[in-house]
């Protein structure tokens, strides 16, 4: 499989460590990433939030330079990139006004043909049969809880992926690494994303809930796939133990470190040593 | 003989607006219509900031509803929604009351109805598209000075300007802290397309 990769900001930034995992684990696999060349930041919230445009032009930009180099699948690791390239192709897709406007400010053609794909795709598209042949070492001590959050799957209309209210995706891959799965309430919760810098507290409550609701039913990890929440639930647990007095030590591991370990790979090798919360 | 029943004023709609009408503007921003509500209250019930909202968000909808410009605008609530869209993906009516949130945060700045503390959602979002704008990819230690700066110069918050001062060593230590960032090659073409989109007033 050869693939146009978007990495957006977070991963070439302080979420360099899921990089490091899901380059190391799709290498193995005989997925080839071309990093899109000199692609552009998506807008996140912040664009969505102050300028509609603007929000559309910064992704389309990203999906016209994967079109002019030829590429028709994008991995975007990151849900928040994800969904504001969906989004984009989705508004393109629909509009032909907007399309020939948006072309003209990013300066380049864009169709919005490419298919834009998260990373749990990617694992699905490689095959669970494929993976659990491939599986070195099984994660058989694991108990995981899977955390979706929220822009895996919403907006549904956008993003079409799994089942908003109750995916299950994410379960499907660890149970072919021959890891177990619990059932929990906070699947779907938001851990407060963006609000990591200007609201703390919100940040704290939040993930505080979702982090003693995995534990309540008897998780022994989270596994996410979204750059935000791991900063929130893994780089955040401290001040969460702090602020609420209690200990959860919870390591927080990203997918791709998951099926890195299982294909044989060490923590080292995947950046899982460069996590904040340490497996006891 | 005329009974006469004790007169009790009943505010709903017809309280006069105090503002002109902010729902044509909040329909644009949001591409939604609020008429669409039935007040079933689906977006409060699954709303994780719900429970220590004062106006929620099917009240917050409601008071658009009503044409109370100014309570909408001015409900701390609008300022603690996440922007996780749960409250989109479950309404039967398919009001995007996410969208909503940012038109009335959007609206709420522009008028200076915001505290400073509110504001920081929006100053945060404003210096993550300066940093955009200036390498083409977000630089986040830049990011968080020049948020904390502008925070500080709204709010005048010394414990909220060191607050994260301490994670900086911890962030090295684990190779994720970056001084010098990422660019893009074409930062031209970055800051033509906001020309293209954003008026400069806004950021």
């Amino acid at each position: 499989m050869n693939l146009a990769y978007y990495p957006g900001c977070a991963l070439h930034g302080s979420s360099n460590d899921y990089e490091q995992s899901l380059r190391v684990c799709l290498d193995a696999l005989g997925v080839e990433l071309k990093e899109i060349d000199d692609w552009i930041c998506c807008g996140a919230t912040a664009a969505h939030s102050l300028n509609q445009k603007l929000s559309v032009a910064l992704p389309a930009r990203n999906l016209a330079l994967a079109e002019r180099d030829g590429f028709k699948e994008m991995l975007a690791p990151c849900p928040m990139c994800s969904m504001q390239l969906l989004k984009a192709r989705k508004a393109l897709a629909e509009d032909a006004a907007l399309r020939r406007g948006i072309s003209e400010a990013v300066e380049l053609e864009v169709r919005g043909e490419t298919e834009v794909l998260n990373l749990i795709q990617v694992f699905e598209a490689i095959g669970l049969d494929r993976l659990k042949a491939a599986v070195k070492v099984p994660v058989e001590s694991l108990h995981a809880a899977c955390y979706y959050g929220c822009l895996l799957t919403r907006p549904a209309s956008v993003v079409k992926f799994d089942d908003s209210e109750q995916p299950r995706s994410m379960e499907k891959i660890l149970a072919a690494l021959g890891g177990k799965t619990v059932d929990w309430n906070f699947r779907t919760e938001c851990c407060g994303a963006g609000m990591t810098m200007a609201s703390d507290q919100t940040v704290l409550d939040l993930s505080h809930k979702i982090l003693s609701n995995a534990a309540a039913h008897g998780a022994n990890c989270l596994v996410v796939a979204c750059p935000m929440c791991h900063v929130n639930l893994d780089m955040k647990q401290p001040d969460i133990e702090r602020h609420y007095d209690v200990q959860h030590k919870m390591p927080i591991y990203y997918l791709s470190d998951v099926v890195g370990l299982a294909l044989g790979f060490n923590p080292e090798d995947l950046g899982v040593d460069r996590h904040f919360v340490r497996k006891a | 003989m005329l009974i006469c029943w004790p007169r009790r004023q009943v505010t709903l709609s017809v309280e006069k607006p105090v503002f002109n009408s902010i729902v044509p503007l909040v329909e644009s921003l949001a591409h939604t219509r609020i008429r669409d509500c039935y007040q079933c209250g689906k977006c409060t019930a699954g709303c994780p900031m719900g429970a220590s909202m004062a106006i929620p968000p099917s009240q917050v909808i409601r008071l658009l509803q009503l044409d109370r410009a100014e309570a909408a605008l001015r409900a701390q609530s609008i300022w603690q929604c996440v922007s996780c869209q749960t409250c989109a993906t479950r309404c039967p009516k398919s009001v995007d009351c996410a969208g909503v949130m940012d038109a009335l945060r959007q609206i709420s700045e522009e008028r200076g109805l915001a505290t400073a503390e509110q504001r920081r959602v929006v100053l945060f979002q404003k210096a993550f598209l300066r940093n955009i704008r200036r390498n083409g990819r977000l630089n986040e230690v830049e990011l968080i000075a020049e948020f904390k700066i502008s925070t500080f110069l709204f709010g005048r918050s010394l414990p909220f300007l060191f607050k994260d001062a301490t994670l900086a060593p911890e962030l090295m230590k684990r190779k994720k802290f970056h001084l010098v960032g990422e660019k893009t090659r074409d930062r031209a073409v970055v800051a033509r397309i906001f020309a293209r989109c954003v008026d400069d007033s806004l950021l």
